[in-house]
């Protein structure tokens, strides 16, 4: 298949604008006799949802939570990106393009990022006026801050809870149009098949998880929105019921799934206390703006850290990189860290940290100004380690945040199957190699609240007044019965080892072999690895219960599965993937300084994967990527 | 460590509960509640039993989807804290912890530890919003808003609806959840259009589902998130005052 983008002609200014004006809309009378499937309501999901029922659109959206204000959005705390240059410091749209671009590792559409630059300002609009609280000057007026890979404040911030507002903000007009009647909400619901007629999207087949049930619903374009793979690698920084399956079983049905090595391991979180630990906890990016990282000088020092004089400490983020210097992009500010404690110079009981030392702005600005700041994030801190950090330094280790890579979309957010959608982290548009900070958040509102409401009435178009296709079509009774077949597979296997330790197990191999740091002859070991596991899981997981109730050792069960089958095309696509961009770093390929090289002449493209059968490797197509507007350069934060 | 469990299991919404104990050995005191939790379950699971079934997902005291009744105190012992931030620090070994789900009628319990709190949905729904439909705003430093009202707004709207509120009050009321959500929106300039309706509304779906509040101040010290009873009169005030104004309204006519 030929991968279309449909980047609109023009100068890179008027490419939303003419797309716009060119793509064919859905008058409002005509609004009502569509239906929408809208699956997540995270920000990107409960965004979009809200705003095509706003529109007239019917919308039916499902979350696998209990309430729509629960998903993983919830926890994102710095803030979120825009370009309004309220600071007066020289901000722009073509700015926030140009260090999306560059942050990503010259690996994102150029398209695509100038108009995720362009509706960033209309997201602080909007949320403004919906009341989210967002931080204020004195004179009731917004206040931003500075995030990694910018050197202007652009990030607008609530406390260390942005996410948690904004999700909040959208999550409340979606409750709007509940009340109204315009969006049908299935709560506990999982969805765990698309279905396909005629090659395009047609509807989803989900699971009660309460009953246990199976059912379809039926409509004339699905939208996923149901967020990124971190937990591919067992401790991330996701909650715990994240995962891959909607986007997966999507990728099954026909969706390419592109760049899936690009995944982003965050700086600044808690270092894991002992092998029990259930996932990791991320301390905010924003605390890089006042904290500054250093380690000891000599590795032996076992000193507190608040007796070791400022001349025997390393700010090696300082010294490296001084332009920047704390404020380095994610994945820079992850390898300098890794290094450090590789080299046995970490810090803490396990020496698996690095201090972020906040005593020079507290002596500065006063204590009170930074719990103003950062509060939340103290004490979470606190009551994590039992350590006060006003005191005392804080411990940080990079851990798996954020995956890039998602199901491949065109311009107007649609995958390879026509009629199906992703939007936010599900996708892989907009962040290439590397997300920088209070990215997500404008992302996943960009596509909800400003990008998907109008591209989907250009697909829309073709099928005004015929009706959705009626669930007991035969294409829909298949899906029903091959989810009650895999169902049924999984209680029936009865072995002996948990589903837990075979995530456990995976997370291990993917930490180790596509994590930080990968090598050729690691990923082929990993390449056998993972379908070894995978075996042994499906002949030995034991699964308690029954199927027609609450099960949550069920439901985990048939997202690891889809974790094992993603896992190997991380590792292949990474191995393919013969150069270093971003958070994708191969050990062959990196400057004399140790940073990532990337290989513009042979790897400017990006990797979409088709899927065949279970017994055949995925094919690979390219996308190539043009930059017209971003000089393509060695990254330098120097 | 070790511990003694004492956990409700209940197999379904309409099938009878009871206590049953366990045992949990070997617990790091660096564990969190949950990952205490966790490790019982896979012991269970490899003993063949059923395991507890809990509701929990970000692990960071933020999502508000965690919720355990923990020797009686919603979220347990620590103040400010959400099941899923409590650590194994704060019991002794050998402690008995008795762990119940949340207890009210208008969360029935679905499994085990799991209640439904959809209640707090509907409360939402009723008016927990602003009207602003996407594209209708203005530029965003158009609304200054007073840095006061800002942050007095931002305490109330911290709450993370994990319903401690309801199930630490002897009378099951969710004023304060409810409290939480309007006056977040109602401090706003970009509340006031809707302030009136939003109170009575909001107000009288919570009284459908909930209890009525008798001031005993027990959400205020389960809330996870410090959520100030102060919110509760500025509730008060604001649907006395909606239904003042609604019966100027009425005589007017």
């Amino acid at each position: 298949m030929n991968l279309n983008a449909k980047i609109p002609s023009g100068s890179i200014e008027d490419h939303w604008d003419n797309h716009r004006f060119g793509i064919r809309l859905v008058n409002p009378a005509n609004k009502r006799k569509y239906t929408i499937i809208v699956v997540g309501t995270g920000l990107a999901g409960a965004s979009a949802a809200a705003t095509l029922a706003e529109l007239g659109y019917n919308v039916k959206a499902f979350t696998f939570h209990d309430s729509a204000r629960r998903a993983h959005s919830i926890a994102a705390q710095g803030g979120i990106n825009a370009a309004k240059n309220y600071p007066n410091d020289g901000d722009s749209i073509f700015r926030l393009f140009y260090d999306t671009v560059k942050g990503g590792d010259y690996r994102s559409r150029e398209s695509n990022v100038y108009r995720l630059a362009q509706v960033s300002n209309e997201i602080i609009d909007q949320a403004t006026a919906q009341g989210v609280p967002f931080a204020r000057e004195y004179g009731g007026l917004l206040d931003n801050r500075s995030f990694g890979g910018a050197q202007v404040s652009r990030t607008f911030y609530a406390r260390g809870q942005t996410g948690q507002q904004l999700l909040l903000g959208a999550y409340q007009a979606l409750a709007r149009q509940v009340a109204a009647g315009t969006v049908e909400l299935y709560t506990r619901t999982e969805m765990l098949d698309v279905v396909t007629h005629d090659g395009r999207a047609v509807g989803i087949v989900t699971r009660d998880l309460k009953t246990g049930d199976v059912e379809s619903h039926s409509a004339h374009a699905v939208v996923l929105a149901t967020g990124g793979y971190s937990n591919v690698y067992f401790l991330s920084t996701n909650a715990m019921a994240c995962n891959v399956t909607a986007a997966w079983r999507a990728h099954r049905k026909g969706a390419y799934f592109a760049n899936p090595c690009y995944t982003q391991i965050h700086p600044t979180c808690i270092p894991a206390s002992d092998e029990f630990q259930s996932k990791l906890t991320l301390m905010s990016e924003s605390l890089r703006n006042d904290g500054r990282i250093w380690i000891p000088l000599d590795p032996a020092d076992s000193r507190a850290p608040n007796e070791i004089p400022e001349a025997e400490r390393d700010y090696y983020l300082e010294r490296k990189y001084p332009a920047f210097g704390n404020l380095v992009p994610r994945d820079v500010a992850s390898r300098a860290a890794m290094r450090m404690i590789d080299a046995n110079r970490g810090v803490g009981p396990l020496g698996n940290g690095v201090y972020l030392d906040f005593s020079d702005p507290i002596a500065r600005l006063g204590a009170d100004a930074i719990e103003a700041r950062y509060g939340n994030l103290f004490e979470m801190y606190d009551r994590i380690t039992d350590e006060n950090p006003y005191k005392n330094p804080m411990r940080i280790y990079p851990a798996p945040h954020y995956t890039m890579g998602g199901l491949w979309v065109d311009y107007n957010l649609m995958s390879t199957v026509p009629g199906l959608y992703a939007i936010g982290e599900a996708n892989f548009s907009d962040h290439g190699a590397n997300r920088l900070g209070a990215s997500a958040l404008m992302q996943g509102l960009a596509d909800g609240y400003f990008v998907i409401p109008y591209t989907i009435g250009d697909y829309l178009a073709d099928y005004l007044n015929t009706d959705v296709m009626p669930t007991d079509h035969e294409a829909f009774k298949n899906a029903e019965r091959g989810v009650r077949d895999h169902v049924e597979r999984l209680m029936g296997i009865n072995g002996t080892r948990t589903v837990d330790w075979f995530h456990r197990e995976l997370g291990k191999i993917m930490i180790e072999q596509c994590g930080m740091a990968r090598s050729a002859p690691g990923l082929e070991k990993a390449l056998h690895e993972i379908p070894a596991l995978k075996e042994e899981f499906q002949n030995d997981v034991k699964i308690l219960g029954t199927a027609d109730g609450l099960n949550q050792t069920l439901e985990k069960a048939g997202r690891v599965e889809d974790f094992f089958e993603l896992a190997e095309l991380m590792c292949r696509d990474a191995l393919r993937r013969e150069e270093s961009a971003g958070g994708h770093f191969r050990v062959e390929h990196q400057t004399e300084e140790g940073e990532a090289l990337r290989d513009d002449d042979n790897f400017s493209h990006v990797s979409a994967w088709e899927w065949h059968d279970s017994a055949t490797p995925q094919t690979e197509h390219r996308e190539d990527l043009h930059f017209e507007y971003v000089k393509l350069a060695q990254r330098s934060y120097k | 460590m070790d511990v003694t469990l004492r956990v409700w299991r209940q197999a379904g919404p309409e099938r009878p509960g009871h206590f049953k104990d366990y045992l949990a050995r070997g617990i790091s005191e660096e564990a969190s509640f949950l990952e205490m939790l966790d490790a019982v379950n896979e012991k269970l699971q490899e003993s063949g039993e059923d395991p507890i079934a809990f509701d929990h997902d970000c692990r960071e005291g933020i999502c508000g989807s965690c919720g355990l009744m923990i020797n009686g105190q919603a979220h347990g012992p620590q103040l400010g804290t959400a099941t899923c931030q409590l650590h194994m620090r704060k019991f002794q070994d050998g402690d008995q912890i008795v762990i119940e789900p949340w207890r009210a009628s208008a969360f029935p319990v679905i499994k085990d530890l799991v209640v439904d709190r959809t209640a707090f949905d509907r409360i939402i729904e009723a008016g927990g919003y602003i009207t602003a439909p996407t594209g209708s705003a203005p530029d965003a430093n158009l609304i200054p808003v007073p840095k006061p009202a800002a942050d007095a707004a931002f305490d109330a709207a911290a709450c993370i609806g994990c319903g401690a509120c309801v199930a630490a009050c002897p009378n099951s009321a969710a004023q304060l959840f409810t409290a939480a959500k309007l006056v977040h929106l109602n401090l706003l300039p970009q509340g006031q259009p809707e302030s009136n309706q939003r109170a009575v509304a909001m107000v009288e779906t919570m009284e459908e589902f909930f209890g009525s509040c008798t001031n005993h101040g027990e959400c205020e010290s389960a809330c996870p998130k410090g959520i100030s009873i102060d919110n509760i009169a500025l509730m008060n005030r604001d649907y006395m005052r909606a239904k003042v104004a609604d019966l100027r309204l009425t005589g007017r006519r």
